[in-house]
């Protein structure tokens, strides 16, 4: 496997979608080659880093006017 | 939880709105450049979800279900928006990119100008307990063309699967992977840039404006 054909298949790497025969060529690349190592390192860092970012949150007042939509349509 | 909602819990429904709003609020974002549009969209789809609940058939995950009726209502109120309004200056986060973007098979063309280098961290997850990396990648993320976006957001941000990823943005399998490389591509671009020479990239709004965020 060449460069081209790793970058190619490195979403799938990082979610774990490989075919064994095809993350053993992969990985066989990455052995050899760093850029790819560290390319691929520092994505996985960026998608961690990623799930990581501070979310906002409804105002009180959006929440509240939310909570009585939903207790008028399907209050009990 | 769906049980729960269509037996009219309100904390139910209240723990569903405190997990989402925030990231649903964000993808509105990425259909409009207005801020309030955005709120409007998000509320919108709340609305819809509460009327929608006992005809929802769980085909997809509650989430991709809410997400879904988003991006149609985003995109109906969006259209009538800018109808309405003058045409601004571009669309939102619509920033053409100086860079070639990556296409499968160009190896690294659009990906870097010079190769990699590892970021000289003792522990590369520190970036996570950076705040000001965050904020880094937070502004990289907002800066990204509408498209790369949505997906970053979808499939990174709130981690649903490719598959709903394509149903809600209507994309194929493979455009879908093209925009989410080329979206990370960037936005690990943004952090190497950060880590390597301490660059913060200008947020949108400070644009032009001489640099100089506090």
């Amino acid at each position: 496997m060449n460069c081209y054909e790793t970058i190619d298949l490195m979403d799938e790497a990082l979610e774990g979608r490989l075919a064994p025969a095809a993350r053993a060529r992969f990985d066989e690349h990455l052995d050899e080659c760093r850029v790819c190592r560290t390319y691929l390192d520092q994505l996985r860092v960026t998608i961690q880093a990623l799930e990581r970012l501070p979310r906002a949150s409804a105002t009180d007042q959006r929440r509240s006017e939310l909570l009585a939509a939903f207790k008028r349509e399907l209050g009990r | 939880m769906l049980t729960r909602l269509r037996s009219g819990d309100p904390t139910a429904f209240a723990t569903l709105v405190d997990e989402l709003h925030g990231g649903l609020v964000a993808f509105a974002g990425t259909f409009t450049s207005s801020p309030a549009l955005a709120e409007d969209i998000t509320q919108e789809t709340w609305l819809a979800v509460i009327r929608g609940l006992h005809a929802f058939e769980a085909r997809s995950s509650l989430k991709t279900w809410i997400y879904s009726i988003l991006a149609r209502r985003a995109r109906t109120m969006a259209a009538r928006d800018a109808r309405h309004s003058d045409p601004g200056p571009g669309t939102a986060g619509a920033r053409p990119g100086p860079d070639v973007e990556w296409e499968p098979g160009q190896g690294r063309r659009g990906l870097w100008e010079e190769a990699p280098v590892p970021w000289a961290l003792e522990d590369p997850a520190s970036i996570h307990q950076s705040r000001e990396a965050l904020e880094v990648l937070q502004a990289a993320l907002e800066a990204l063309p509408e498209t790369q976006r949505r997906v970053v957001l979808l499939r990174d941000v709130e981690d649903l699967p490719a598959v709903d990823v394509c149903n809600v943005l209507d994309l194929s399998e493979t455009n879908q992977r093209v925009l989410l490389h080329r979206g990370r591509a960037r936005l690990r671009r943004a952090l190497d840039q950060y880590v390597r020479n301490g660059v913060r990239p200008s947020t949108p709004a400070g644009r032009g404006a001489g640099g100089g965020s506090q």
